[in-house]
């Protein structure tokens, strides 16, 4: 029993100090943020990176998924004859909660974990250590430009989702189930609000960041060659993975 | 000048540097010999602060380096070159935006003069043609020999070289000793060559160190330490498998 709360309180100091260092680690990449040079080339390359890794995966997720919701509400809301609500469900279900969490997380699973694996290497190999001695702050020119590409192309990425859900439900609600299209469209529009977007998106915004420090903090912490950088990888993103789940409970809380 | 007081450093559970003591002379080539593991690697990387000791205190033309902040570190390290042991090698980049990559960062040069430097310090290393190739395509020697070209392609007051020859063929190590000599000589770069090669110590040392159980036990001149009274000394200078230092 005794040795039973040991090990919890082993395992929860070691929580506690390792979300220490990510803060401590998040904390530097800030100061670096802001100090010259500004290194928009190295930017620009991580939005792409973060873009192109993860479009195919998104839009195949966002469209699938509003289509399943069409067919799953619509199967729900017959029993009661208000069929016409699919829309509604469809958009407010997307732009609140889905299009944010499942595009972070399929976006933690291509380009966070990319990154974790990348740093990584750069990390065994001394690539980054090589980086330093030539004068140029690793952090400033590696983490930086990742959790900006983070923070940015979350929101773009989580508005395509948007977009797409709601075309899969359309097509699944009006083609397949027979739904009137114009009262499906008008059905949509109706309840769907600015702030639900703006909402969905800040909480994008969020896991945006949550997902690029922590491929970028594991990556950067990785050491024993090959075996370290798959470690690093793999709880790269069983932790954001967590993270935006956990979180995205306390902020719709907060914000709706 | 730098000198090194009292270094100690633990790794993994180990003490690897127990209270070393070392001057490195101005514009000399000192190199630094000791056994597979006796700790040169981490040495080095304490003098440009890629580690910082548990005790101890190195300067560096009066600073003292390990009380450095990171920005002040970064401004420092400018005065530096290093070749790692391992070349280390920017893998996303080619060899060409290797080795012009301290300039492209820390110099306003343009792209036309920048080629040209990479393909005089390539040519020094005895590369040719090969600035358009991505590191995962060339050899062991040859990436040593890239990444020689990206330490001195600023020719800084400094290099600190790990294993500069090894894994090189007789007649390229012959090419790189001269090198690091003739930089040396040209520029009176202050130079740290740490290596096991005993022959191309002969050549290009100007004083010798050598490192075993954590510390320095010998420092001189090559009659010095090829004259030095020490066994541990004799017997790795001559690479017996008998003596005080034991196998495995
Ligand atoms: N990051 C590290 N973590 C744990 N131990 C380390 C680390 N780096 C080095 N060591 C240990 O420190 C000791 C010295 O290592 P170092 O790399 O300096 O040896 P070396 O003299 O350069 O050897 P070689 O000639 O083989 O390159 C070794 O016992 C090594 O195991
Ligand atoms: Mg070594």
């Amino acid at each position: 029993m005794i040795a039973f709360l040991e090990l919890i309180g082993a395992k929860i100091a070691e929580t506690v100090e390792e979300a220490g260092r990510i803060m401590l680690f998040f904390w530097h990449a800030i100061l670096w943020t802001f100090r010259p040079p500004f290194r928009l080339r190295n930017l620009v390359k991580q939005m792409e990176m973060v873009g192109v890794n993860s479009l195919t995966v998104v839009t195949i997720t966002a469209t699938f998924t509003g289509m399943v919701l069409a067919l799953q509400s619509y199967t729900g809301f017959r029993r009661f004859g208000a069929e016409t609500l699919v829309g509604t469900v469809v958009a407010l279900s997307m732009t609140r909660e889905l299009g944010p969490v499942l595009t972070a997380l399929m976006v933690a699973g291509r380009a966070g974990s990319f990154m974790a694996a990348e740093l990584g290497t750069m990390r065994v190999t001394e690539q980054i250590d090589a980086l330093g001695t030539m004068a140029v702050n690793p952090v400033q020119f590696l983490i930086v430009p990742r959790i900006l590409a983070g923070i940015v192309m979350l929101p773009i990425l989580t508005v395509l989702a948007d977009v797409l859900g709601m075309i899969g439900g359309y097509v699944v609600g009006v083609e397949l189930l027979g739904i009137n299209s114009a009262t499906y469209v008008r059905r949509t529009f109706d309840y769907l609000e600015l702030e639900d977007i703006y909402n969905g998106l800040i909480k994008a915004t969020f896991f945006g960041l949550v997902l690029s420090l922590i491929g970028c903090y594991k990556g950067y912490h990785a050491e024993g060659g090959a075996e370290g950088v798959g470690r690093a990888t793999t709880s790269s993103v069983v932790l954001a993975c967590t993270l935006i789940l956990v979180s995205d409970y306390f902020l719709s809380a907060l914000l709706f | 000048m730098i000198k090194i007081f009292n270094l100690w450093k633990s790794l993994g559970g180990k003490e690897v540097l127990r209270g070393l003591d070392l001057h490195i002379s101005r514009g000399m080539i000192t190199v630094i010999i000791g056994g597979s593991g006796s700790g040169k690697t981490v040495l080095l990387r304490h003098l440009i602060g890629l580690l910082k000791p548990d005790a101890g205190s190195i300067f560096v033309d009066g600073v003292d380096i390990t009380k450095l902040n990171e920005i002040e570190l970064n401004e420092f390290r400018k005065k530096f070159g290093m070749l790692f042991q391992s070349s280390a090698l920017f893998d996303s980049l080619r060899v060409g935006e290797n080795v012009g990559f301290p300039l492209k960062e820390h110099t306003t040069l343009s792209a036309r003069e920048i080629e040209e430097l990479v393909r005089e310090k390539l040519a020094l290393v005895g590369l040719f043609g090969v600035e358009h190739l991505m590191p995962a395509e060339l050899s062991g020697g040859m990436r040593k020999r890239v990444g020689l070209a990206r330490a001195i392609i600023r020719e800084p007051e400094i290099i600190l070289y790990d294993e500069p020859t090894t894994g090189l063929d007789p007649i390229m190590v012959d090419a790189i000793n001269r090198l690091i000599m003739d930089l040396q000589h040209k520029l009176s770069i202050t130079t740290v060559v740490v290596t096991h090669d005993m022959s191309s110590t002969f050549k290009i040392a100007h004083r010798i160190a050598m490192l075993y159980g954590g510390s320095i036990i010998a420092e001189g001149t090559t009659e010095e330490i090829q004259e030095s009274q020490d066994p541990v000394v004799q017997q790795f200078i001559h690479g017996l498998a008998e003596g005080p230092i034991k196998v495995g």
